[in-house]
């Protein structure tokens, strides 16, 4: 097992979330917000589906060598899994469920004359004699068992799930006893269940989502740049969070010039426009990585050090905003009254900080990160589109996006790639921006009415 | 008023010291001319002789800080800090790494990035202030619901594929404007239909949502309660009361960007090859020219800082009760 920076980043991340978790379970101004998020449908069904993603994302991130010959490459569990996939490309272009070729070439037939035509694809519908009457009875058939096993499968959980309920209650839980949110938990993982295994079922006799210019699957491009997503939306926070929270707090409670000079950097900072910010960051990690080749050896590590770096770079341009919230929140605390009879009462500074300021910063932290995730998500794309987002061999929508761009000016048009990327993109932003309306109705004080 | 206008000129000037010195650390001292020349040359193949000559016939050859060859005062001048930061102080931006002169491009390429950025953003507030307005005159019902839904999904898009969206369907399928491009005159109006439109709609979602928390702290404010008591109708009590002084908030915000709007829409006017700034900025990203980098990062704190002025200037002139000292 080989553990990228990033992976060990995330493994860190999941960790402090851990351990925070274990320090709120039982405090109870915590533990109100948490019962209302439980109780909204739309929060719990879309943090069902970030978890599906996170998982997936969370796959994606073990890193191994296969094998200890030659063929060195790191490959990451969701590889592993998707084994097929990465093996089974095919020349160029085909569109989801062909069994053709999307051009069209000279074929080769077995008498030896040869013809133009759309040549048969190497994986895609390899099984069937006669594409061009058995594809579509064979493409609703396969999709028929694909949802039949996935239905099963999903049921098996839902079974169980009442089976740990019955067990933990002692009596029979039935179904329309359960609360709202979990029918919605359990609905809406009964249909990522159903359709996932059914995508995948599928998958495995066709290019579900098409190939794309270099035959390369695009379900497998797309699946993969779901961690792409969640490295960025996540690590970034990770990096920005202890500077806004120790640079807001400590400017907000000392005061003085040590206020004018956190002032003075945040808005030095903030009034460099960011995409320039960024490039030039970017452009001089570029010459970095140039200039010190012997120092990444595999393009894995290449493109992860450049990911890390872009986190990096986008924390560092993206923790004034919160910084100026959490300074002026500050503030206001200071002179409520708890804090002034801490002060009589002889506590240490550091003391009130941690015990008394800090806790309750915290629905404003929780809130800006929840906010910020999918924000950074829309903006690989664009930092992508202009080549200083991710390394151009990284799996990301944003160079999925790239590379489509041109092919909409194709005649006829390839659209699967734009569509793959839009439907998975759209879907992971829409669910964390819904989760994070619904964090912030059960955080925000403003919205307790 | 005068006095406090010159003294937040001054407040300016060593936070553009600060950008400036932070600029010259990211492209002079983290990678050094050096990097810069192998990187412009081509990593390979690269002689001490072709990297010297490159780094003197773009000025890179002096030292960074302090010239000790140098006598007097030019100890100080002849140095790449004086030579290309201390410059774009009085706006003279200087000469790009492929020898153009930086200053008479962004002048001449600041107006159509105008051209674009200002109808954007009018018709844009426009649009979402009556959205707004909209959704908080139906508030409670399941127009509102359905408006809110919409606004979610809607910001949950990227950008890029408004633009790749609207690119295809209105200009390739339907041919009703060009795809992209740029012309002087009138003509451009045929040009900038179709990006105007698109950046307007991009801005939907995120937009009317804003302006609809603006306007719903407004609505529960007690005079506009009593506007109502008084027995004016809800719209007479959304235009005359809540819409004015929700006015303050939404001037403000928009006074802060636009200076910025010079700046253009990196990604739109590249989409749309519109010859305006922000295309030129990408331009000089993608072929790694510093020069116009580092300028464009002056000129975009400057209009940023100017930006903050006059939003400042602009409280006192709407809200009586702010009162600049």
């Amino acid at each position: 097992m080989v553990i990228l920076w990033t992976d060990a980043l995330i493994f860190l991340l999941i960790l402090v979330v851990c351990a925070l978790g274990f320090y709120w379970h039982d405090k109870e101004h915590i533990k109100r917000p948490l019962q209302k998020i439980a109780a909204s449908k739309v929060g719990v069904a879309s943090l069902v589906v970030l978890l599906f993603f996170v998982f997936i994302g969370l796959l994606d991130s073990v890193h191994f060598k296969p094998g200890q010959g030659k063929n060195n490459e790191l490959i990451s569990c969701l590889d592993y899994l998707a084994k097929p996939l990465i093996e089974q490309g095919e020349k160029t272009y085909s569109a989801p469920f062909a069994a053709r070729l999307y051009s069209k070439e000279v074929i080769v037939l077995d008498d030896g004359t040869t013809k133009w035509g759309y040549p048969r694809l190497v994986f895609g519908g390899s099984h069937l004699t006669n594409p061009d009457i058995e594809l579509l009875p064979d493409i609703l058939k396969k999709a028929f068992y694909g949802l039949a096993q996935g239905v099963a499968l999903s049921g098996l959980f839902m079974l169980s799930y009442l089976g740990i309920r019955y067990q933990r209650q002692n009596k029979l839980a039935r179904f329309g006893e359960a609360p709202a949110s979990t029918k919605t938990a359990l609905l809406v993982t009964f249909i990522i269940v159903s359709l996932g295994y059914t995508l995948i079922y599928l998958s495995s006799y066709y290019h579900v989502f098409g190939t794309d210019k270099v035959g390369e699957d695009v379900f497998y491009q797309t699946i993969k740049s779901i961690r792409t997503g969640l490295v960025l939306g996540t690590l970034t926070t990770l990096i920005m969070l202890p500077l806004a929270i120790v640079f807001g707090i400590l400017a907000g409670f000392f005061q003085g010039w040590l206020d004018d000079i956190i002032q003075y950097l945040y808005t030095t900072l903030n009034s460099i426009p960011s995409v320039l910010l960024i490039a030039a960051s970017i452009l001089m990690v570029q010459v970095y990585i140039t200039n010190h080749e012997q120092d990444f050896t595999s393009v894995i590590m290449r493109a992860d050090m450049r990911l890390l770096f872009l986190c990096l770079i986008l924390g560092v341009t993206n923790w004034t905003g919160l910084c100026r919230l959490l300074r002026a929140e500050t503030l206001k605390l200071r002179e409520m009254e708890y804090v002034q009879a801490a002060h009589a009462l002889g506590v240490k500074k550091s003391i009130i900080l941690v015990r008394h300021i800090l806790p309750n910063l915290m629905h404003i932290i929780l809130i800006s990160v929840v906010l910020d995730f999918s924000s950074l998500v829309l903006a690989e794309a664009v930092l992508s589109y202009i080549n200083i987002g991710v390394d151009p061999t990284t799996y990301s929508w944003g160079n999925m996006i790239n590379g489509a761009r041109l092919e909409m000016a194709r005649e006829p048009i390839v659209w699967w790639s734009l569509s793959a990327a839009f439907i998975f993109m759209f879907g992971l932003v829409l669910a964390a921006n819904l989760f994070a309306d619904t964090v912030q109705n059960a955080f925000d004080p403003r919205h307790n009415s | 008023m005068i006095q406090y206008i010159i003294r937040r000129f001054f407040y300016a000037f060593p936070l553009l010291l600060g950008v400036n010195i932070l600029t010259f650390v990211l492209f002079f001292i983290v990678n050094s001319p050096d990097d810069m020349a192998r990187m412009q040359l081509g990593q390979k193949h690269v002689t001490e002789q072709s990297i010297a000559n490159w780094k003197q016939q773009h000025g890179y050859d002096r030292p960074l800080l302090w010239n000790p060859k140098a006598s007097g005062e030019e100890k100080v001048t002849q140095t790449i800090f004086y030579q290309k930061s201390v410059g774009l102080f009085l706006f003279r931006f200087g000469v790009s790494d492929s020898g153009r002169n930086i200053g008479a491009d962004i002048q001449e390429r600041m107006w159509p990035s105008l051209a674009l950025a200002l109808p954007t953003l009018i018709v844009g507030l426009l649009v979402d202030v009556t959205f707004a307005l909209m959704m908080v005159l139906f508030r409670g019902g399941t127009l509102e619901q359905a408006g809110i839904v919409l606004c979610v999904a809607l910001m949950s898009i990227s950008s890029l594929f408004y633009i790749i969206g609207g690119q295809f369907i209105v200009a390739k399928v339907l041919k009703l404007v060009p795809i992209s491009g740029y012309d002087d005159g009138l003509i451009a109006i045929k040009f900038l239909i179709l990006p105007v439109l698109i950046g307007v709609f991009s801005g939907v979602g995120s937009g009317v949502r804003w302006y609809r928390t603006l306007f719903l702290e407004e609505v529960e404010k007690d005079y506009v309660r009593t506007a109502r008591a008084k027995g004016l109708s809800e719209t007479q009590t959304l235009f005359r009361h809540v819409l004015r002084n929700a006015l303050i908030p939404i001037l403000t915000g928009v006074v802060v960007i636009l200076p910025l709007l010079f700046m253009g829409s990196l990604i739109m006017e590249s989409f749309f090859s519109i010859p305006g700034l922000g295309s030129y900025t990408i331009d000089a990203i993608n072929s790694q020219d510093f020069a116009i980098v580092r300028a464009m990062v002056f000129l975009g704190s400057v209009l940023y800082v100017v930006g903050l002025l006059l939003t400042d200037i602009s409280y006192t002139l709407v809200d009586p009760r702010v009162r600049l000292s």
